[in-house]
């Protein structure tokens, strides 16, 4: 009985090194989680490079690649500037996500027009019933039930809610000032569900409730979405192309600190925004390094089908090459 | 040696929770338990409200829950017939094996959408009672509490049904003997011999109550509130954290919520704490003195 354990063991230490090579680890943001795993699973496949990813979370992921105990980090909210700087990271933009605002309303179909401060006045707990003039006047002809706003957001700290949050404070001076933007931040009305799903439950369960998802789970589950109105003014529908409209009008800097919520341009949706993976400057693992930059560089030619398919939108290519150049030039390996 | 280290593995935990959590109380202090503003974005973070909530929703649950439980127990020992013990006692137990998770999709989606059809306006009829004031939402602490009284139905009714079984047959004739009925004799004789049984059951299914987190984060809408109204939503201190924990960012916010995890630890020390002193003043007192 010994000598068979001894004689599996001594096979199984034969057999590790046959299959090794570079592995890559990630951790970070769950929104792009569905895209990522499918992404590394077919690059894998092709390529035989493995590359292990913890949906732990944004806050997980900058901690974890700050520390060092993971090779890139997924962060939905891009950080700050100093941040960067302090910690010797770079970031940049993956793939793009548009946030939909859904609701439940017996009697009214897709399509619900709301504008921007109508917006910020049912978050901010001010709009109370749906008959409000203020949401009738957007839309004639819609009979709207005299019901109650039941305002849903998430409970849990999420890019989604940051870039809901971004585009409200863009939207709303009031906003700005009582609430502010970010992962999680302290609501002034309304029950949080946890997770994408938890809202959309809420939204579905409960008549007369508004909420906002990420696109895909409002198309998959069926639920109606609502018309948002942009900066310049047009009632626009989530989708891949408002989305990169208003991704092609927005200011890159140097540090990919992007934010195109409320961009301008006619068939701009105003409710989008990236997410971003973070690396050291300085990749200590030449291997690893090199291992990376591939990646990246077969996301940005082939991952595109994977994304839409997905309904996630994927960069303008200028962007891309942006990306590339500025990858170039910062990160070492 | 196991229990050296069961013991060290707990001092661990505290000495961590302590340590992670010193950030907040230099910021906050003591005012944290009272603060009522839980705020990641300016940074303010204050306990009230999860603590109100967990134990809110917890002794709501405790109320639901034990009439129901020693009425099963009381079913299951005095009353039932032999061929109807078995597979009872078997249901009852496979509620406690169903895992909180599908607990809270039950609740999200069978139960607050009947809860906001019918139950809630039924009661927002007695709206001058402060318990059933605002809106009918279905998701708040009334469903909640609802589904924790549930889950913690099986682990009050099976101990107390053990304890119950302990009762000496010799009290149950006594009782008889002295001109009982079926329902005195239970409620005389052995429900205060199982006292103590019972009020460990209680304590159990009370601190199970306390910690139970998918199934309440799922239905009790996350809202930092404090109202006795049961329409209202609420939190506790185990649905924020494991909402917000994954992705705090910022040292304060991370540390407001160890802090959190380390008030529910006091919380159940001090519960555990006095549940022994009471069963230890109880049992001081009935030694001499059967019935």
């Amino acid at each position: 009985m010994k000598k068979l354990l001894l004689m599996v063991v001594a096979l199984l230490m034969f057999a590790v090194p046959a299959f090794a090579g570079v592995a890559l680890n990630g951790a970070g943001a769950t929104f792009p989680y569905p895209l990522y795993s499918k992404w590394f699973y077919s690059y894998e496949k092709e390529t035989g490079v493995k590359i292990n990813y913890q949906s732990i979370g944004s806050g997980g992921g900058i901690a974890q690649v700050k520390a060092g105990t993971v090779d890139f980090g997924a962060s939905d909210a891009p950080l700050k500037g100093e941040d960067l700087r302090a910690a010797g990271l770079f970031q940049f933009p993956m793939v793009a996500g548009v946030v939909a605002v859904v609701y439940n309303l017996p009697g009214v179909a897709n399509g619900l027009k709301l504008s921007s401060q109508n917006m910020a006045s049912i978050y901010l707990g001010r709009i109370k019933k749906w008959s409000d003039p203020a949401i009738a006047k957007d839309n004639p002809g819609v009979k709207l039930p005299d019901m109650p706003v039941i305002v849903a957001h998430r409970s849990d700290g999420s890019g989604t809610t940051n870039i809901f949050t971004w585009y409200l404070s863009d939207v709303s001076a009031d906003w700005k000032a009582r609430v502010g933007s970010g992962t999680a931040v302290d609501w002034p009305a309304g029950i949080g569900g946890k997770g994408n799903e938890g809202v959309a439950g809420i939204v579905r369960q409960t008549r007369g409730a508004i909420g906002y998802v990420e696109l895909a789970y409002a198309k998959q589950n069926k639920i109606p979405y609502a018309m948002v109105g942009n900066r310049d003014g047009n009632f626009v529908n989530p989708s891949d192309d408002t989305c990169k409209a208003a991704a092609a009008n927005a200011f890159i800097p140097d540090d990919f600190y992007v934010k195109f919520t409320n961009s301008s341009g006619e068939n701009s949706y105003p409710i989008a925004g990236f997410t971003f993976l973070i690396v050291h400057k300085n990749i200590k693992d030449h291997a690893k390094g090199e291992a990376f930059m591939k990646f990246i560089d077969w996301a940005y030619k082939n991952g595109d089908k994977d994304a839409s398919s997905l309904d996630y939108v994927p960069l303008p290519d200028k962007l891309k090459k942006k990306v590339k150049a500025a990858l170039a030039r910062e990160v070492s390996y | 040696m196991a229990a050296a280290s069961i013991l060290l593995v707990a001092a661990l935990v505290v000495y961590e929770l302590v340590s992670r959590s010193s950030p907040t109380f230099d910021a906050f202090g003591f005012a944290f338990l009272a603060g009522r503003r839980w705020d990641p974005v300016s940074e303010v973070y204050g306990a009230l409200p999860f603590i109100w909530g967990t134990f809110y929703t917890s002794v709501l649950a405790l109320l639901l829950a034990l009439p129901v439980s020693l009425g099963v127990a009381v079913f299951l020992t005095e009353l039932a017939p032999r061929w109807l013990k078995g597979p009872i006692g078997f249901l009852i137990e496979l509620l406690a094996a169903i895992p909180s998770l599908v607990y809270g999709l039950w609740g999200l989606f069978v139960l607050a959408p009947i809860m906001q059809a019918t139950v809630q306006p039924f009661l927002a009829k007695y709206d001058y009672l402060p318990f059933f004031t605002g809106y009918p939402l279905g998701l708040g602490i009334m469903t909640a509490s609802v589904i924790v009284a549930i889950m913690i139905i099986p682990t009050i009714s099976s101990i107390s049904r053990d304890v119950m079984y302990t009762v000496p047959e010799t009290q149950r004739e006594g009782g008889l003997a002295l001109g009982m009925t079926r329902w005195e004799v239970v409620s005389k004789v052995v429900i205060p011999y199982s006292r103590s049984g019972i009020l460990g059951s209680v304590i159990l299914g009370f601190g199970r109550a306390l910690g139970e987190t998918m199934a309440v984060t799922m239905v009790i809408g996350n809202t930092p509130k404090i109202s006795l109204s049961l329409f209202e939503p609420g939190y506790t201190i185990s649905s924020v954290l494991a909402n917000e924990f994954a992705e705090a960012v910022g040292k304060l916010h991370v540390s407001a919520l160890i802090e959190l995890g380390l008030i529910l630890f006091v919380i159940s020390i001090i519960m555990n704490s006095m549940a022994k002193l009471l069963l230890w003043r109880m049992n001081r007192y009935s030694a001499g003195t059967r019935l």
